[in-house]
Order: structure tokens, then sequence, then C-alpha cells
């Protein structure tokens, strides 16, 4: 494999665009940055015990070994690829972890996953359609499933017994005797001064700003709506 | 590594010299790493301060679970699709007589939402964490974590800040802008496992016989594949080789706890894929867990101990009869169990209501009478409707 142009599949089956050595270079680059890469990664004796484990790869071609391997040998072409077709259908249940070297195929997917994301890789966006509302729902409102998301045409696969709850919601929610779990929207009662907080951290740590290539829209709605409450409680960023 | 520092195979031979153990994938003692950060002005250690029952961990060593005065971090899945998990917990707790707060003060650890979609980074997560510790800090209560998600990634958050310097340093100037100390509790604990260590006092106050109960286990990715050495592991349950939170309790409430081939497998959740890539948790649920679980063990029931697991393997079995698929299996979590043998009603306090899998033969078999039962919640409800009342609360359920 040469350094120039080089990829693991044709570009017209990959389903995705080639791009030079260099910026696969770079995105390599930021995943080695993570300061949790070198905690995830100590080699790899190609046991396939991770692989055995894994149920990702009963289902798709998903190896946590090639992780691992890829990440090992530096194989920034590989790596690409990935970033670009394996890392979603990783089920982070972290059965992978049983590796006798001490690896976190895992933990290098949720690593990877992140470079996507901030770098706006078509993966990334690809795999977040549909996903927006639950982004929405987890920065603003700081719990990420609320009752009122069981609705008949977003589960029509969990049978009957879900279909009744949005006929039924607000009464079965205030027959709940913990007075917290009142709530339809959220999953409890969450006091506004820890939204405010927790707006705070999204902010000062450039959680939010990482959205902003996946969904200008999303992020842009966010942003007012932090930015705004923070200033109301007169904390300055 | 410290001499006195075991495995699960010294931990069965407690009478034998430990031996070093090689592959490690989490730190030895974490607690004794937090208390020396402490020592050094890193960050506060909120200390065990009331009554506690002493555990052993996967790798040997002795964890305490405070039994009252907790502190209630609650699960966004549980509370929002699966609420009898949470009130289950709150009840067992009332009733055995310890006190407890339900913050308001508290949000999600927000881990779902990462693993699924990566849209946060570890300094946030860590914030956010460290964060909901401060506010039981503040509070004087203990965290007892709910969800099997938030615990295991709480754990790997205590591991990122003891390894990582720079870390605790971006975090502590986070809190510090807050006004808020970098806190972490001395111990991280579950719930389940606060289940384990008192499953002797629940047995003692039993009321439902469940002698003739036959469950499967299914233990949570989350709870003992994460940080594993910190999962409570015990001599005298699978030989000290598999968590013996859940079974430990299914046991001394008098279930017999049958083997099935597939208990390591995960239960199919995904994070993504529950929401967004269904398709593949269905398949996973039905093929490799209850479909297994069904033909190698005949269970009455599946007991878990996460949010997810209990979702997953509750919700996937619904589609998979419409390819005859050999499912109809109960799905209940170990809280909701514990509580019906302690006499809790299946609707006010288990809210079974929201389950999808057919749990009704299952409440047969222990006894109870679920027409009836239903009959009195549906009153419950009336007294709602009629403006009676504008909630129930614990009094109206028995609490």
């Amino acid at each position: 494999m040469t350094e120039t142009d080089a990829h693991y599949k044709a570009p017209e089956v990959a389903g995705y665009a080639d791009v030079p050595h260099e910026a696969k270079l770079a995105l390599f680059d930021q995943v080695k940055a993570d300061l949790r890469f070198g905690d995830y990664l100590y080699g790899c004796y190609e046991c396939g015990i991770c692989v055995a484990a894994c149920p990702s790869a009963r289902f798709y071609d998903f190896s946590p070994r090639r992780i691992a391997q890829a990440a090992a040998r530096q194989d920034v072409d590989l790596v690409y690829q990935q970033m670009q077709e394996d890392i979603w259908e990783c089920s982070q249940c972290f059965s992978c972890l049983r590796c006798p070297r001490g690896n976190n195929p895992g933990g290098l997917v949720t690593i990877m996953r992140e470079v996507a994301v901030r770098n706006g890789l078509a993966s990334a966006k690809q795999a977040l359609v549909g996903y927006s509302r639950i982004i929405y729902k987890i920065m603003s409102t700081g719990t990420q499933v609320s009752p009122d998301m069981l609705q008949r045409d977003a589960f029509p696969d969990w049978g009957p017994e879900t279909a009744d709850v949005p006929d039924h919601l607000d009464l079965w929610r205030r027959a709940l005797p913990a007075e917290t779990m009142h709530t339809t929207t959220t999953g409890w009662s969450v006091a506004e001064r820890t939204l405010v907080e927790l707006y705070f951290i999204w902010l000062q740590t450039g959680a939010l700003d990482m959205i902003a290539e996946v969904d200008s829209g999303l992020h842009a709605i966010l942003q007012e709506l932090m930015e705004e409450r923070l200033e109301e409680e007169g904390i300055e960023l | 590594m410290p001499s006195e520092v075991r495995g699960p195979i010294e931990v069965r031979r407690r009478d034998k010299p430990a031996a070093p153990v090689a592959d490690r994938r989490s730190l030895d003692d974490p607690r004794a790493e937090l208390l020396a950060l402490e020592s050094q002005g890193e960050l506060v250690v909120q200390k065990i301060d009331r009554e506690a029952v002493t555990v052993l961990t996967k790798y040997g060593r002795e964890k305490r679970i405070q039994k009252a005065h907790l502190w209630h971090h609650k699960s966004c899945g549980q509370c929002g699709h699966i609420p009898g998990y949470s009130t289950a917990i709150f009840w067992v707790m009332r009733k055995l007589g310890y006190d407890y707060h339900d913050p308001a003060d508290q949000t999600s650890c927000t881990a779902w939402n990462y693993y699924a979609s990566a849209t946060s980074n570890s300094a946030a997560q860590a914030a956010v964490a460290v964060r909901n510790f401060a506010a039981a800090y503040e509070s004087g209560y203990f965290p007892l974590i709910h969800c099997g998600t938030s615990y295991g990634h709480y754990k790997e958050v205590r591991e990122e800040l003891i390894r990582h310097s720079e870390l605790r340093a971006q975090v502590r100037d986070i809190m510090a802008k807050l006004g808020k100390p970098l806190v972490l509790p001395e111990e991280i604990v579950h719930y389940s496992e606060w289940l384990h260590a008192l499953r002797g006092e629940i047995a003692a106050q039993q009321v439902r016989d469940m002698s003739g109960i036959v469950a499967t286990v299914h233990p949570a990715c989350h709870y003992h594949k994460i940080v594993e050495g910190d999962a409570i592991y015990d001599p005298d349950i699978y030989g000290g080789q598999r968590t013996a939170v859940v079974t430990g309790l299914a046991q001394a409430l008098g279930v017999e706890v049958r083997n099935y081939s597939t208990w390591f497998d995960c239960c199919g959740f995904g994070f993504r894929h529950i929401l967004v890539q269904r398709d593949f948790t269905r398949s996973f649920a039905t093929l490799r867990k209850i479909e297994v679980m069904k033909e190698e063990a005949h269970p009455d029931v599946v007991l878990t101990h996460d949010t997810g697991c209990v979702t997953t393997l509750d919700k996937s079995q619904f589609a998979a009869q419409a390819h005859q698929r050999n499912v109809g299996l109960a799905v209940l979590s170990d809280a909701q169990f514990a509580a019906l043998a302690l006499g809790a009603h299946p609707y006010r306090v288990c809210q079974l209501h929201w389950h999808s899998a057919d749990y009704r033969p299952l409440l047969e078999k222990m006894g109870i009478d679920w027409e009836q039962a239903w009959a009195e919640f549906q009153s419950d409800l009336r007294r709602l409707e009629s403006g009676e009342k504008r909630y129930l609360d614990w009094d109206d359920v028995g609490g």
C-alpha cells in the first residue's frame, strides 16, 4: 500500500468519498491524540476472542479485532474506511473487553466516532439521521428518553401494550407514587438550576460545538437556547 | 501488584496464597487511588458514613455498600419507559425502613446518548458525572446508581480522572466555576449491588412463595464488563466465575436459577440500534437470548438489572411472534421481582402495564390474582380522574 490515494475499496463501490492520505492521517492523529487512546490499545494477539464475544460481528461485516489491529498498525487507510463504514455498527456493549491483552476495541470505536462527528464525516451524518430529536432531548432537558416518546408510529414493533401508553399517559404518570416522576416530557422533574449547570458544561467542554458539523440547524437551536438561559442566570462563559 | 489483591479463582480459594493475575482490565483498587489523590488535594472523596455491608469484587477487593441515607441517581430509560423499575427500587427501600433522597437536582449521566451518537467528549462526560456526584455530596446522602450504563460509565469516568491529571484539572476548573468541588464517592454502587448486599433482609420479609419459580438471569454488560474489577463476585455463586448480583438475590428468595449457554451475550440493545436500527436489536434479543433461554432452561421469567436489558428483552418479543419464533417470556428487573416477593402490588408499584411480554402467567404462578389487581389499579385511576386526588402517593400504594 502506498501513501498516496490508497484506499481499501474502489471509489465506485466504497459508498463514500476518498480523500488524500494527508487528510486520513490528520483524522487518525486526532484519534491518537485522545487521552484515552493509550489506555485502550496494547497490541493484538489476533486470537479473535473479541470477535467471538461481539454481537455486531454476528449480524454485520464488523470485527473488533480489525479495529484494534488497524489502530495498532497505524493503517490510516483502513482506519479511515472503518470510520466511514464500520464504527456505527458497534453495539457499545464492551463484550470485547474480554481481550486478554486488555485492549478496548469498543473504546477505540467511541473515540473514532467522536472524531467522525467532530469532522462531519458522511458516515456520522448518515448514522445520526433520525437522531436529532434524541440529541435535542438529552442536551436541552437533561434526560434522554421521555414517556411521551412512546408513540405508535415510533414503536410499532413493540406491541399493543406500548401503543396503549399514549392514550393514558398523563393519568398513568399521575398514578406513580414518586413525586419526581409525574412528568410526561422528561423522565423525571429536573430542577431549573440543574439544567443551567448542564448547559454550562456542554458549552465549556465543546460538546455542543461537536454537532455543528453533523447538524448545523440543531446546533444553532441548542446554542441559542443555552446561551439565552445562561444570560438570564447572569452566568458568563 | 499488591499481594492482597485476588482474582476470581483466588477469591474462591480464600485459604490459598494469592497469585498475581495478569489480565487485568481495570484498576486494582480505585478506592485507594481516590483516597491518595484526595490526600494530595486533587479531589474530594465522599465517604460512606452509615452502616454498610461488605462484599467482594471480581478482583477480590472488599467493597462496602451503604444501607441507608442514599441519594437515588435515577435512570432516564427506567423513569421514562419502565417506571415500575424505579418505583420498585424506592418501594423496597421504604419497605426495609431505610431513608433516601429522590433528587430533582440530577441529570441523566447522558451516556446512552454518548454511546449511541458520540456527540460528546470525555471532558463533558466527566463533568456531567462530577456535577451529579457534587449534588449528592451537597445533600449529604450517598449516591446509589439506578442504571447499569450510568454505573459502568461513571466507573469509566473515575478511571479516566484517576489516570489523567489534565482531565482532572479541566473538570476541576469547570466545577469551580459552578461553585462545586471535584468530588467522587468512595464507592460507585449500583442498586442491584444494594439488593444483593441486603438479600438476607429482603428474604426475611418475603411474603410470597417463589419456590416454584424458574428464572434465567441476564447479567448486564455495562455492569460486569466495563471496569470489570469492581463488579460483585461471590465464591458461593457460580463458583466466583460470574457476577453474583441478581442470581444471589433470586436464590435467596427461593427461585431456581437455571443456566443457559449464551449468558455472556449482550441483550442486543446497541444504544443507537434500539432507537434507529431495531432490526438488529430484535434479532439479537430473540435469537441469541430469549429463544436460547426457552429452549435450554424453560424459565418462567428472565431477571436482569439494567434499563436497556429490560427494555430490549421485553419489547423485542412482540414482532418475533409474527415469524412464529419461540418467544413469550416475562421480563422483570430484580427490583420488581424483589418487590413482588415482599408483597408489592403488580400495577400500583411494579407498573407492569408498561411491559410488553406477557407477565400474567408468572403472576399466577406467584399466586397473584392479576385481574383483581388490575381492577384495583383502575379504581385508583378513577380517583385521579374524578379529581379526588391529583397524584397517588406512597400511602396509596402500600409504601
